[in-house]
């Protein structure tokens, strides 16, 4: 009964692999679509990791900035250390100490030297003690500044509000978008691939006829056609995939990793692009096999 | 014993047209039976309810054992796994050779490769065209594109050939060659009908004839009964 089914199964892969070059003009427009299609698939699912790549990066560099007052005693800062880890969403946070501030600065310009030079005392040092706080959820961060802020002991606190509200509801709003354009587009392949095996099928219906005359059973008559929709896919996403990895790597190369401003770095290529290809003949594949199951499926009695 | 056994059947298309009127007919198995009458006498319709491509509005089809009529689209294979046929305009494949043809109909049964070689060559030895096996159809004559059609209609053993027209677009020897071939076939076991309108074919074969006309059997020939009239 297996053996059966695998040679009945071997025919129709070794007859759709036949048919994909006997029906050579009509094959070449169906992976012409696919070709094409899933190009413009590639191009929107890099741009829009790279966006969320981007966005999350700006989001790993957002801090709270606390600000304590100046005569604050160092008890109180072990205090307030303790105070800030219970606090929720925090992910990490440093305490740079004034002291060292002062000689980082004075390190790097003789002008701040000559200036600050003056205070070695730590009493004396007019800069603040200063905690740096990330926070798990960017979304959390007004929160947990204002939490910060109640803090006995907290001079002041900066997060840079306003703007990184904005910000993240921006980045929000391009990842929605970009990601709905990827599945429109994906569903958008599916029924234009439809359509053109459709196509290509109808001057096929003689064939599907007499598969029907000489006893081919609806699932015989089906599953080639199946897997001649994979083959074509499999074609198609070939030229994509080059693309992909070739194309990507060259704009890579020629921006140097990064566009406008170092700022906004662009994905390593690999093994980025690999994902990207995989993802590319996946779609290929499925799209291909349910064009022709959709296209297949209109000429059959049932 | 019977291969067929038409009992009753109507057959109403839904245009309103009724093709064939309360008809009774059994053939038995081995025999080789023309059905003739002029365009329109529904003998086209009747065969096309053999191999199910046609369902009757009323009455019951038995073939081997299998009611025709009841059978649902889905399973319209099972009887067609069991009889052969060939048409006027042969229906190959041009894109696929003699031999891919022929073997097209027992690749789809899963039946090992050797057995379908074996099957094949035979068969196509059977119609002479052995040597033509890797040639395309449109390499051929039309004679020769018919024996590849009966080929492949008899590739699997069935028990019954239907032929409609099969002669119909040939020359007169051209026809005589494909008559030779159904006939070795029926010497072989199997049950022929053949619809045609070429007489002189009929006249020549001497086999049972059933006359149709406006869809009812007006007379039904013994072997050597029929003779051509109109001469």
């Amino acid at each position: 009964m297996f053996v059966k089914i695998f040679r009945i199964l071997g025919r129709n892969i070794r007859d759709s692999f036949k048919s994909v070059f006997r029906n050579f003009s009509l094959s070449l427009a169906s992976i012409a679509c696919i070709v094409i299609t899933l190009i413009v698939v590639s191009i929107a699912m890099i741009l829009s990791f790279n966006v969320n790549n981007f966005t999350k990066a700006v989001e790993r560099d957002m801090t709270i900035v606390a600000f304590l007052n100046r005569d604050i005693s160092l008890e109180r800062i072990e205090e307030i250390k303790d105070e800030i880890n219970v606090i929720n969403y925090v992910e990490s946070f440093t305490f740079e100490d004034k002291m060292t501030i002062s000689e980082e600065m004075m390190e790097e310009s003789s002008d701040f030297d000559s200036i600050l030079g003056k205070y070695e005392q730590r009493e004396d040092n007019p800069l603040l003690d200063a905690f740096q706080i990330k926070v798990t959820d960017i979304n959390q961060i007004e929160n947990v500044a204002n939490q910060i802020s109640e803090i006995d002991g907290v001079y002041n606190v900066k997060y840079g509000e306003g703007m990184v509200e904005q910000l993240v509801s921006v980045f929000d709003i391009v990842k929605k978008i970009s990601y709905g354009v990827v599945i429109a587009l994906v569903i958008v392949t599916a029924f234009l691939i439809s359509n053109t095996i459709k196509i290509t099928i109808f001057s096929r219906k003689r064939e599907i006829e007499i598969m029907r005359l000489v006893g081919a059973s609806n699932i015989n008559i089906k599953i080639p056609f199946i897997f001649e929709g994979l083959f074509l896919g499999l074609f198609g996403s070939v030229i994509p995939v080059l693309v992909t990895i070739f194309g990507y790597e060259a704009l890579y190369n020629t921006f140097n990793g990064q566009v406008i401003s170092p700022f906004i770095q662009l994905i390593v290529p690999l093994p980025f692009t690999y994902f990207v290809s995989i993802a590319l003949i996946a779609i290929g594949i499925l799209v291909g096999m349910f064009g022709s199951w959709r296209a297949v499926k209109k000429y059959l009695k049932i | 014993m019977d291969l067929i056994r038409i009992k009753n059947v109507e057959k109403t298309y839904k245009t309103g047209v009724t093709a064939i009127y309360d008809l009774s007919l059994n053939i038995e198995k081995g025999e080789f039976v023309f059905i003739i009458g002029s365009t329109g006498c529904g003998k086209s319709t009747l065969i096309k309810m053999l191999y199910r491509e046609e369902k009757p509005t009323s009455g019951i089809i038995n073939i081997g054992g299998i009611n025709v009529s009841k059978l649902k689209n889905r399973n319209v294979y099972k009887i067609r796994r069991k009889i052969g046929v060939v048409f006027q305009d042969f229906k190959l494949l041009p894109k696929l050779t003699v031999y891919e043809n022929v073997a097209f109909a027992l690749e789809i049964f899963g039946l090992p490769t050797s057995e379908v070689h074996s099957k094949v060559i035979k068969s196509l030895e059977l119609v002479g065209l052995k040597h033509k096996a890797k040639n395309y159809p449109h390499q051929l004559s039309g004679g020769e594109q018919q024996r590849v059609a009966i080929a492949r209609a008899i590739v699997n053993g069935p028990k019954l050939l239907i032929c409609d027209e099969p002669t119909g677009n040939l020359d007169e020897s051209t026809s005589m060659e494909i008559m030779k071939v159904l006939e070795e076939i029926n010497k072989l076991g199997t049950t022929i009908i053949m619809v045609t309108h070429d007489t002189e074919i009929v006249d020549k074969m001497k086999k049972r004839v059933i006359l149709l006309d406006s869809g009812r059997i007006v007379k039904d020939y013994k072997e050597g009964e029929y003779v051509r009239e109109d001469i």
